[in-house]
């Protein structure tokens, strides 16, 4: 685990693993897959809530558990910074790992493909490789999502391209 | 356009006729020769060519194809006016797949389909094909306008759409299966599929959809430092799949720790990547046309001016459970096939040594074996690989399943575990 900072190692190692190597087109075998997607993600928001790190919201949109919505925040200097979060499970899955979604920095930074898929570093997608089928959904927000977030946020809020929700409201009442 | 403006000049003339006072037919006169300036402008305006029936090589100025059917007079290709029976599916139709769409155009291909969720925008400007008109058009939308300008003969198909996803990828299959274009063509509707996505994800579901329709397809690449690129011709059954081992690719030669990934996701250049569209379309052609030799691996390295080879065969142990189908199908037809091919070289090399290969009704040149065939290396195997060429990812950590989860007593119901969900994150 070449790369990534000792509080990420050590949160990951926590979430509990998955087993089943199925994608969103097999059918039972998705099912099974979709069950330990939900055991790890209800460990890992346990642990974020009890070391006070919460700092995501994650659902599935449709009964066949292949789109997710939610939110996802980033506190910097004090201010809390809430964006919107969506992925779709790719039909390799989980041989690919799903391509996690700000819409609503599209466009703002460099580090994000277009559509807003965010930009990982160098470091996840062999990582991702090396662990098929063990990662899933809990581990892409671990090792995508929350490292991109405190490397990118601060540098968009202190460029001005990220306003908090306060400073927008009053900035657009005067 | 030109009606109209024929009528003002008649107009003008009859209200000239009308004035009795010659000092007033000056600034008439001037009127007149700034619509005739109009009229020439407008008839210089753009010309649509009309659809050709039959593939001419007569050499006149009006034949867009008398330069390709060229290729047939010298020997080339034995009957190219056959390129009006292909359909080629482009997914991807961003710096490299727009190129390669654009190539098949001109060459008069039959049919086109095209695949990409995209828009055009101006970041896109420092590649070819795409004007900044365009720049808000779905790159599928865009690319239609310009290619059915370029050659009306050819089918356009476009599907906006993201092929990784599970809708895109049904559509995607039904799309390559539809055979109404040629519904006598044995196998899927499309001759060839060729792969021009920027990501890993969109390669595994081409990779995906190939090997279930057994389908073969052409993978292309541009590096994210746009210094090198490759190209790939995959047969399911016959060559490594996209799946069987971790994806090849050019080392740039620059060292990893010296490039600089600060504040950039990926670089890009039109020439990288006129290059590899160029090698990706000319290795269409001579698998669909049947000349030369078909390269199962060429790679650019355009630092050096390095180009690897190689040929890669299949994993017994491949992950995708389709390219194993395939693969079993594959060892049952291949004595069959080897046989038919020496009998063939050998008839060949007794009735004239002069002929030259070309001619031969050979639909796998890769598979014939002479000396000077690229190494053909096992897909997961630990040998080294040719020079210049890397390993994009890891394989996977050998897994065993633990028999203590799967003994997991705590609750196993999707729905409880959705709500539970649900309660933590109210
Ligand atoms: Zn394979």
């Amino acid at each position: 685990m070449e790369g990534w900072d000792p509080n990420t190692k050590s949160t990951l190692t926590q979430i509990p693993l998955l087993t089943t190597k199925a994608g969103p087109r097999d059918g039972a075998a998705w099912t099974q897959r979709l069950k330990e997607e939900y055991k790890a993600l209800i460990a890992y928001t346990q642990m974020n809530k009890s070391n006070d790190n919460d700092w995501f919201r994650i659902s599935a949109d449709n009964p066949e558990g292949t789109r997710w919505t939610g939110k996802c925040w980033y506190v910097h200097n004090l201010l809390k910074y809430e964006f919107d979060l969506q992925f779709d499970i790719p039909v390799t899955y989980p041989a690919t790992a799903p391509e996690l979604e700000l819409p609503e920095l599209d466009g703002k930074t460099q580090k994000m493909y277009r559509g807003g898929k965010i930009c990982l570093t160098v470091h996840f997608k062999p990582l991702w490789a090396k662990n098929c089928p063990r990662f899933g959904i809990a581990h892409a927000l671990c090792l995508g999502l929350a490292p991109w977030l405190a490397a990118e946020i601060p540098i968009l809020v202190d460029s001005g391209m990220v306003k908090h929700k306060d400073d927008a409201a009053s900035s657009a009442e005067s | 356009m030109e009606v109209e403006l024929k009528e003002m000049l008649n107009d003008l003339e009859s209200l000239k006729r009308s004035l009795t006072d010659p000092s007033h037919h000056a600034p008439i006169d001037q009127l007149q020769l700034r619509v005739e300036r109009l009229t020439s402008l407008a008839s210089s305006g753009p010309v649509r060519r009309s659809k050709v029936k039959d593939m001419s090589a007569e050499v006149v100025d009006s034949n867009p194809y008398s330069r390709l059917m060229a290729l047939q007079r010298m020997g080339i290709v034995e009957n190219y006016e056959r390129i009006r029976d292909f359909s080629v599916a482009i997914v991807g139709v961003g710096g490299v797949g727009s190129v390669a769409a654009e190539m098949l155009t001109r060459c008069g291909i039959g049919r086109l389909l095209l695949y990409d969720y995209d828009k055009v925008e101006l970041a896109n400007m420092n590649r070819l094909f795409f004007r900044p008109e365009q720049s808000g058009m779905t790159k599928t939308d865009a690319a239609v306008q310009t290619l059915s300008d370029i050659n009306p003969d050819v089918v356009l198909e476009s599907y906006t759409l993201n092929i990784t996803t599970v809708q895109g990828f049904d559509t995607f299959m039904s799309s390559l299966k539809d055979k109404s274009f040629r519904p006598n063509k044995e196998g899927s509707g499309v001759d060839l599929v060729l792969s021009c996505v920027d990501n890993y994800e969109a390669r595994m579901a081409v990779n995906q959809a190939c090997n279930e329709l057994n389908q073969t397809w052409m993978e292309s690449g541009v590096s994210e430092d746009a210094v090198s690129g490759h190209i790939q011709l995959l047969i399911p059954g016959e060559t490594a799949c996209f799946a069987c081992a971790p994806p090849l690719v050019v080392a740039s030669g620059v060292d990893e720790r010296t490039l600089k990934r600060e504040g950039v996701c990926a670089a890009s250049l039109p020439t990288t990547m006129g290059v590899v569209a160029g090698l990706l379309v000319q290795n269409t052609l001579k698998y669909l046309l049947n000349f030369g030799n078909v390269s199962p691996y060429l790679g650019y390295n355009s630092l050096k001016d390095f180009f690897p080879t190689m040929e890669m065969k299949p994993n017994p142990q491949c992950s995708n459970f389709a390219c194993l189908e395939r693969q079993k199908e594959f060892l049952l037809v291949k004595p069959a096939r080897d046989a038919a091919l020496k009998a063939k070289m050998e008839a060949e090399a007794s009735s004239s040594v002069t002929e030259c290969p070309l001619h031969l009704d050979n639909e796998w040149e890769i598979s014939v074996v002479d000396d000077s065939e690229p190494d053909r290396i096992e897909a997961k195997s630990a040998d080294a690989l040719p020079e210049g060429l890397v390993r994009e990812l890891p394989n996977a950590d050998e897994f065993q399943k633990s028999p203590t989860e799967a003994a997991d007593a705590t609750i196993d119901d999707l729905e409880d575990l959705r709500k539970q969900l649900e309660a933590l994150n109210s």
